[in-house]
Formats: C-alpha cells, sequence, structure tokens
C-alpha cells in the first residue's frame, strides 16, 4: 500500500532496501491495529449481554394448593409468564389419548410432567411462534390457544394446529413436598 | 473541498457514487492525498489524537447510557452495577472517565501548540475560532457527566457550577430555577443533564467536521510559520501523517492505558464516590483538574459577578484573540521575545491550575507573613491566584498586542524546504538523520 | 523544546499531586503494603476471608454494604471464589453463608412481611431499615454504607486500616463531647476544641463509632492471631476488594493491553522511519 503512495511523492532516493521486509514493518503495524480494533469490540458487545445481576436471578418457589383442579395460575419468573395448571382426570386422559397422534413436535404427555405428578402441568407461558401469552383452556384442543396468530396446543402443551414450531416449554423444576415445587 | 481534487475514481461503482455524492472523494482529499507540510513535529499529532479520544467517549458513552438510570434514587447504584455486574462494565466506565481527563490533556497540548505556532492568525482564524466553540462544549459536556454518577462531587459541583449563573442581575434567579427545573439541584436537574450529556458530544462531532473544513481551505501551518510556497514544500497526508500520527497515538494510549487499568481514580476525587448528600457539603469543592485554572481565576476575585465574569471572560479572551496578536511573524521560533512571555503564560496557567486545588485562605510558603493585603494575607493561594490571573489576561490583552509592534523578530526563512536545505545535516548522505530533529 | 515542554509538564503533574498544606496537623496515615498493590497485585484470598468475618460479625452490626450480594463472595478474585463453580450461585459454600443470615422479604400468598434465609442472589441486608432509625440508633450519626468506602475515603484501605487502629487516650487539653472518641487519623481540625499550646494542636479528629476492634473479638478460621492490627488489616482489605471487586480482572487485561500496545507502538514507530527515510525535512 505503502508503494504507490510513495511513488506519487517528489523521492528521488528510492528505497533500495528488500522490498518484502519493508512491506512486512507496515503490513505488521496495519494488522496490530486492526487487532487492537477487534480487540476492543468485544467488549463492547459483550456488555450486551445479561449482566451478573441478571443471571442471578433468583429461582422461586409456588405452593400449589393454590390451584384447584382444573385451573391455571401464571406468575411471573425471568420476566417471563409461567403456567401452572392442575390438570383434571378428563384432561390428562385427552392429552395421553394424542401421544401417538400426528404430532409436529413428539412428545408423550409422560414426559412433561414429573413421574406420579400428571395433574401437575409446569409451562414457560410464552408461543414458540413469536412469544405472545396462549390463553388458557381456548383453541380446538382445550389447552391453550394463542390470540396473536392462532396456535392450537392440547392439554399437554403441545402444538397440534397453526404457526408455532415447538411445545410450550417445560422449565426445571422439582417438588419440594407434595404441595410446593421450585422453578429455576 | 479546496483546491485541486486529484481523485481518480478506479471502478464502475466508485464513478457512478462520485457523480452523485462526492464522499469518496471528500474522504480522500481529506485523508490521503492533502497536501501536508513536511515539517511538522509532534506538536502536530495530537488532532489525530483529539479525533480518536473523541471516537471513544462517544463509543463508550453510548455503551453506558444502555445501564445508567437518570434518576437521583439509582444514578448511583446504576453505575456500581456497571462496575460489578455489567460485562466490561468497569472496562467501559474506567475508559470513559479517564477518556475525558485524556480529551483535556491533548486539547491542551493542541491549543498550546496554537499559541506558540500562531496557527490562530490569518487566515486561520475561523479555523481556532472553531476550535474555541469545541472546547467551549468539552466543558460543558464535561461538566454535565461529572453530575451523572450522583456523588458528593457530582451534586455540589452541579450547585455551585449553576450558582454562578444567580450572579446575572435581575435574570440569574430565574435562570437558574430554569436550569434546575426546581428550587434545587434534584431529578429534574439530572434528567435534563442526562439529555445534554448525549447531545452535546453530537454537537462536538458536528463542529469538528467544521473545524477538519476550515482546515482544508489555508492548510496547515507548520513549526516554521511560513506559508506553503511549492510542492516540494508538502508530502500526501497518506501514508506519511498517518503513520507519524498513529505512532503518537500509540505512545498518548499507552498513557491513557496506563491510567484504565493502573489507577483508574487517581485523577477523580474520593468524594465523588459517596452518594449525593444534599444536606452535606464536601469540606474542599474542586472541579477535576482541567477546570482547576478556570476555578482559579473564579476564586481570585472578591465578588461574585466579577469572578463569574472574570471566568467567563477568560474563555472570550480566546475568541478574540487572532485580532490581539498584531505580529505578522506566525511561528514564536522566530520571536525570542514572545517566547519568553509565552512560556510565563504557561507557567501562570499551570500556577492557575494548582491555586484551583487549594484552599484560597492557605499560605502558598509554610510561614504565613501575617501581611495583610486588601482582604488576605499576601502569601495565600488566593494573591497567587490574582498575581497569576493578571499575567493571563495581560498576556493576551497588553503583551501580544504591543509586542507585534516592538519586537525585532528573527529572520524568517522564505520557505519550508530552506532551513531544512541549509541544515548541515540533512546532506543526501545524511538522509537518515533523525526526523525529530527539529529547531 | 520539545523538552522543555515535557519538563514543563512534569511540573505541572509535580504540582498537582502534592498535597494540600494545610494550617492543623495533618492526620496520622499508616501506609500497608498491601498484596493488591502494584501493577501485578493480587487479593488475598485468606485475608479477604477472614476480613468478611470482621465486617460480618462486627461491622454489620450498624453498617450496611447494600451494593453487594452474597453471590459476589464466590466470584473471581472473591473470598470464596473455588473454580470448580463457574456461576457463584451454585458455590455451596456461599450458599451455606447466606443462609446463615436473614433477609427481609414479602410472602407471595399472603403478602404479609417476613424474614427469609439469604441465597446468593440477595443483597447484603441492612442492619437499619431506613435512615433515620440507623441515626436514631447511632446517637444522630449515620454508620456509612460499607460498600465503596474504600474508594471513598483518600487514602483508600491504609486510610479504614489507620481509623480502625487510630484511637488514642483523649489528649488533656482536648475537650471531646459524650458519645465522641478521638482518633489521630479521622479528618477534621480540633484547633477549637484544644485548650493548650496553639502550636501543638493534637492530628486527628472526633469520630461517633467508639472503637469496633478488640484483641480476639473474631475468632479466625485459619488460626491467624486476632489482634486489633489484624483485623484491621483484613477488613481494610475485604473493603478494598468490595469497592474494587473486579480489580485483578482489570490488572490481568492492563497487562496484555499494554503489551500489545507496546508491540504496536514500536511496530508504527519503525514503520514511520521507513516511510519518512528519504524525506528531508
Amino acid at each position: 500500500m505503502a508503494d504507490t503512495v510513495v511513488g506519487a511523492t517528489p523521492d528521488p532516493h528510492a528505497p533500495g532496501a528488500d522490498p518484502s521486509r519493508r512491506d512486512f514493518i507496515h503490513i505488521a503495524a496495519g494488522a496490530a491495529a486492526a487487532g487492537a480494533a477487534l480487540a476492543v469490540v468485544w467488549p463492547l458487545v459483550d456488555q450486551m449481554n445479561p449482566a451478573g445481576d441478571t443471571l442471578a436471578l433468583a429461582s422461586i418457589e409456588f405452593d400449589l394448593t393454590k390451584v384447584e383442579p382444573g385451573q391455571q395460575v401464571v406468575v411471573k419468573w425471568r420476566g417471563k409468564p409461567l403456567f401452572v395448571r392442575n390438570r383434571t382426570p378428563e384432561q390428562i386422559a385427552a392429552a395421553v389419548k394424542d401421544d401417538n397422534a400426528a404430532l409436529r413436535d413428539p412428545q408423550t404427555d409422560e414426559e412433561r410432567h414429573k413421574p406420579g405428578k400428571a395433574e401437575w402441568l409446569v409451562l414457560v407461558g410464552t408461543c414458540t411462534h413469536l412469544g405472545c401469552v396462549p390463553t388458557v383452556g381456548g383453541g380446538d384442543y382445550g389447552g391453550w390457544f394463542c390470540p396473536c396468530h392462532g396456535s392450537h396446543y392440547d392439554t399437554s402443551g403441545r402444538i397440534r394446529k397453526g404457526p408455532a414450531p415447538k411445545n410450550l416449554e417445560v422449565p426445571t423444576y422439582a417438588f419440594l413436598s407434595d404441595t410446593k415445587i421450585k422453578v429455576g | 473541498m479546496s483546491g485541486h481534487s486529484t481523485y481518480e475514481p478506479k471502478t464502475g461503482i466508485e464513478r457512478w457514487l462520485d457523480t452523485r455524492l462526492p464522499i469518496v472523494r471528500f474522504a480522500y482529499d481529506t485523508a490521503i492525498s492533502f497536501p501536508t507540510p513536511k515539517n511538522l513535529n509532534y506538536w502536530w499529532t495530537f488532532g489525530g489524537i483529539l479525533a480518536l479520544m473523541l471516537g471513544i467517549q462517544l463509543v463508550t458513552g453510548i455503551v453506558l447510557a444502555m445501564h445508567y438510570v437518570p434518576h437521583v434514587d439509582y444514578a448511583f447504584a446504576s453505575v456500581e452495577r456497571i462496575m460489578r455486574d455489567v460485562n466490561y462494565g468497569w472496562l467501559i466506565r474506567y475508559m470513559h472517565a479517564n477518556g475525558a481527563s485524556m480529551f483535556f490533556l491533548a486539547v491542551y497540548i493542541h491549543m498550546i501548540r496554537n499559541l506558540y505556532y500562531g496557527s490562530y492568525k490569518a487566515p486561520r482564524e475561523v479555523l481556532w475560532i472553531l476550535g474555541c466553540l469545541i472546547y467551549l462544549a468539552m466543558m460543558a459536556t464535561a461538566f454535565i457527566g461529572y453530575v451523572l454518577p450522583w456523588g458528593q462531587m457530582s451534586f455540589h459541583g452541579a450547585v455551585v457550577i449553576t450558582n454562578l449563573f444567580g450572579a446575572l442581575p435581575i435574570i440569574g434567579t430565574p435562570i437558574t430555577t430554569w436550569l434546575w427545573g426546581g428550587f434545587a439541584v434534584d431529578n429534574p436537574t439530572l434528567n435534563r443533564f442526562f439529555s445534554l450529556h448525549y447531545l452535546l458530544p453530537f454537537v462536538i462531532a458536528g463542529l469538528v467536521v467544521l473545524h477538519i473544513w476550515a482546515l482544508h481551505v489555508p492548510g496547515n501551518n507548520n513549526p516554521t510559520g511560513v506559508n506553503v510556497k511549492s510542492e516540494n514544500d508538502t508530502v500526501p497526508f497518506h501514508p506519511y501523517y498517518t503513520v507519524k500520527d498513529g505512532f503518537a497515538i500509540g505512545v498518548f494510549l499507552l498513557l491513557y492505558a496506563s491510567f484504565v487499568f493502573y489507577n483508574p481514580n487517581v485523577l477523580g476525587h474520593a468524594d465523588n464516590y459517596i452518594p449525593a448528600n444534599p444536606l452535606v457539603t464536601p469540606a474542599h469543592i474542586v472541579p477535576e483538574w482541567y477546570f482547576l485554572p478556570f476555578y482559579a481565576i473564579l476564586r481570585a476575585v472578591p465578588d461574585k459577578l466579577g469572578g463569574v465574569l472574570l471566568m467567563f471572560g477568560a474563555i472570550a479572551t480566546l475568541f478574540v484573540l487572532p485580532w490581539l496578536d498584531t505580529s505578522k511573524v506566525r511561528s514564536m521560533r522566530y520571536r525570542p521575545q514572545a517566547k519568553l512571555y509565552f512560556w510565563i503564560f504557561i507557567l501562570a496557567a499551570l500556577v492557575l491550575g494548582y491555586c484551583g486545588g487549594q484552599l484560597p485562605d492557605d499560605p502558598v510558603i509554610a510561614q504565613p507573613s501575617g501581611l495583610i493585603l486588601l482582604d488576605a494575607d499576601i502569601n495565600s493561594f488566593v494573591w497567587l491566584s490574582r498575581v497569576a490571573t493578571l499575567y493571563f489576561f495581560a498576556y493576551f490583552w497588553i503583551i501580544l498586542p504591543v509586542l507585534g509592534l516592538t519586537e525585532k523578530p528573527l529572520p524568517v526563512p522564505e520557505s519550508i524546504s530552506e532551513p531544512v536545505l541549509s541544515h548541515p545535516a540533512t546532506t543526501p548522505a545524511g538522509a537518515t538523520a533523525s526526523p525529530e530533529k527539529r529547531g | 523544546m520539545l523538552r522543555k515542554g515535557i519538563a514543563l509538564a512534569a511540573l505541572g503533574l509535580a504540582f498537582l499531586g502534592s498535597p494540600a498544606l494545610a494550617a492543623h496537623p495533618t492526620p496520622v496515615l499508616k501506609t500497608v503494603a498491601w498484596s493488591f498493590d502494584g501493577p501485578f497485585g493480587k487479593f488475598d484470598t485468606a485475608q479477604l476471608q477472614r476480613g468478611y468475618k470482621v465486617y460480618r460479625e462486627v461491622c454489620a452490626a450498624c453498617h450496611a454494604m447494600s451494593m453487594l450480594s452474597f453471590r459476589n463472595l464466590g466470584e473471581p478474585g472473591g473470598p470464596f471464589y473455588d473454580p470448580k463453580y463457574k456461576n457463584p450461585n451454585d458455590n455451596p459454600y456461599v450458599k451455606s453463608l447466606a443462609k446463615d443470615i436473614q433477609v427481609n422479604d414479602i410472602d407471595s400468598d399472603t403478602g404479609d412481611a417476613i424474614q427469609r434465609p439469604a441465597t446468593p442472589a440477595d443483597r447484603f441486608p441492612s442492619p437499619f431499615p431506613n435512615e433515620a432509625a440507623a441515626k436514631a440508633s447511632n446517637g444522630g450519626a449515620m454508620p456509612p454504607d460499607l460498600s465503596v468506602i474504600a474508594k471513598g475515603r483518600t487514602g483508600g484501605p491504609d486510610y479504614l486500616y489507620s481509623l480502625l487502629t487510630g484511637y488514642r487516650a483523649t489528649p488533656a487539653g482536648l475537650t471531646v463531647s459524650a458519645g465522641q472518641y478521638y482518633n489521630v487519623s479521622m479528618s477534621g481540625d480540633l484547633t477549637s476544641a484544644w485548650t493548650g499550646d496553639h502550636h501543638k494542636v493534637p492530628p486527628g479528629g472526633v469520630i461517633a463509632m467508639p472503637p469496633p476492634l478488640e484483641d480476639g473479638k473474631v475468632t479466625f478460621d485459619d488460626g491467624k492471631p486476632s489482634t486489633v492490627d489484624q483485623q484491621a488489616r483484613d477488613v481494610a482489605a475485604f473493603l478494598y476488594w468490595a469497592a474494587e471487586p473486579k480489580m485483578m480482572q482489570r490488572k490481568q487485561f492492563g497487562l496484555g493491553a499494554m503489551v500489545y500496545l507496546l508491540i504496536f507502538t514500536v511496530l508504527l514507530y519503525f514503520s514511520y522511519r521507513r516511510i519518512w527515510r528519504n524525506v528531508a525535512h
């Protein structure tokens, strides 16, 4: 790069030194400048990732006795809605019956609740399409219906109809006792 | 922008763009082919350093604004959250805080270089005035930015500086109330300061564009102060000055990094790590170091309005400097008398900076003299400030106008190349002589 | 000319660096050789652990530290950092430390104010519910929050150590009101309270905090003798860590940045010399 411009200047003593060595210095200096710029870019990008306090957001505990059979309670967890649903035997049966139906995101009902706790369904309450909050009990399958773009979920929270690609997400949670769960 | 453009579009798309928006031509003429005097020394590298510092302050500032909360209850804690929890927040904040100091360090050197080499003289008056406007905007931005962490110095500094406007007769009180958005510095003040602190750097960037435009009409001054006579006197900006500026930037960044990584708080004040408390004033209010000379001028006058007027007068003086200096010779290299007064001026400015950091009534020399002159002991910082203030103004308003008419300058070279060619060390055989060796 | 400029700049910096001349004696500031001094300084983990214990068992009774969370204790550079737990919230020791402390919360079912064991994500609880309560319990003087105290006082950890070890018997001739204690390292001017020789005003000032430390007050788990001097040293180091928890990352990053910049600058210098070698200027 230097050659072209040097040539355009009053430069009567054209350098007799080895041109490859001369270029090396300029290329190395240019590369060092580019490297420094790149090294600075990373902190500027990374600062937009979740901060330490955001990552440390506490897990929540939830008392299940508040949820009547057939009802759903919505709590806020990590800034998103969390569905805790107490399913009736009929709803469970309807979900199990469809385990072998043509599912877009195949999963059995058994895989979506804790062993022996079939009545309790805990789901992240955001539609897997574009993040709206589905309404409970709506849609063709009696599970959830997302009003934004018409996604239908069954009573196991599996996607059955509409644009959403995946089943409603089951978060990491554990039963602390028969009536208490800890999410996160 | 001016003169003959040597840009030749090489590709079709460049030709297409050049006839519609000649932005590549503009960049080429500004940063590549721009004919630059070949004798510029390292004092001329600070323009590039300043451009870089403005960029760093803009980028780090925009990033900090993503995390900062402009509310009296959360501002201090949000800054600490940036330091503790935000990824690389400590780095970005320390770069911004120390970057302000580095920016001022560079701008002061840039201004002192102008004073010494007479770069403000015709035909560069507008260039100089634009520079003064940039400096003024920088001061406003820095002051407002210092308020944002909402520490004790932030708060009480804001109180003191906004109260300066209260010195104005009749309109003083309404203006301060308007500035505050209330009856004291409070949440509305913090909110508007945040907004203005985000706005002003872009004003500075706009002024910088004008500044560069105004530079490219007459071209650079140079250490001899002699106009460029022929193409022999110049080299293209790239690669000659890009690489030289780059080297100077590297050295400057080393200094900057040593503050950011090893002494990030040394230029600040410990009191600003105490959350703002409107009920308690710190024992000793001091501004950041770059404002200390003006602070000393303010306190040198025993009258509120007088102090304010004199302080703003010191800045206003800079704007009229091109018409105060009557000398036909630009560079002080050929003005031995002026050179002496110039160095005394630098000393006076440093003394003012020192006085600004001291308590006005403290003695300068350990033993008080006991001689009271007017309102204070003659051996006190307030009197030292007065002497230095007097010289500060005398330099611009008396010495420079009179000296230009009475002094006898040394012979000025015919052209930039002449002193170089007549220099014994720069015959072709000595072509490798140190390029830093300058008069 | 360049040399003259540098000399003047150095002079200016020397001016800026010199302390203010004071008419009264300056408070005593003892300098300590800290493990975290200098460009390669590191925190002494054992010292931070002892310091945390002093804070928790002594200082925390009156002083809040509201910008710290328990998880911070397990972060890199912190007193209980364990490389096995990249996420400090999972560090079992930090969890157990947090569990020992009760924090205020709201019962999400009843809305009642309750107390529950802390988790790593919780902030250090404040000893007083608000500023007025803090003042009322401490003779009108607000015990300052200690989160950034090591940066909020001139002298930093040296000052904190000096203050904690600076309590002396009140000199004869000095009037100290009830609820105040004489301390040689406290800032202040005792001229008006001094009845002795005007040229021999004692250094220091008065402070509302009674001497907080005493020999054996805290039992160190690592067997360090628990003297006032040791406690003061350790808690000052802990408070410095609390104010500047990213110091080690900063110095580490800084070393890389300085070396890189140095190489970059040297390369540019040679590039510059080469480009300019044939230009007479």
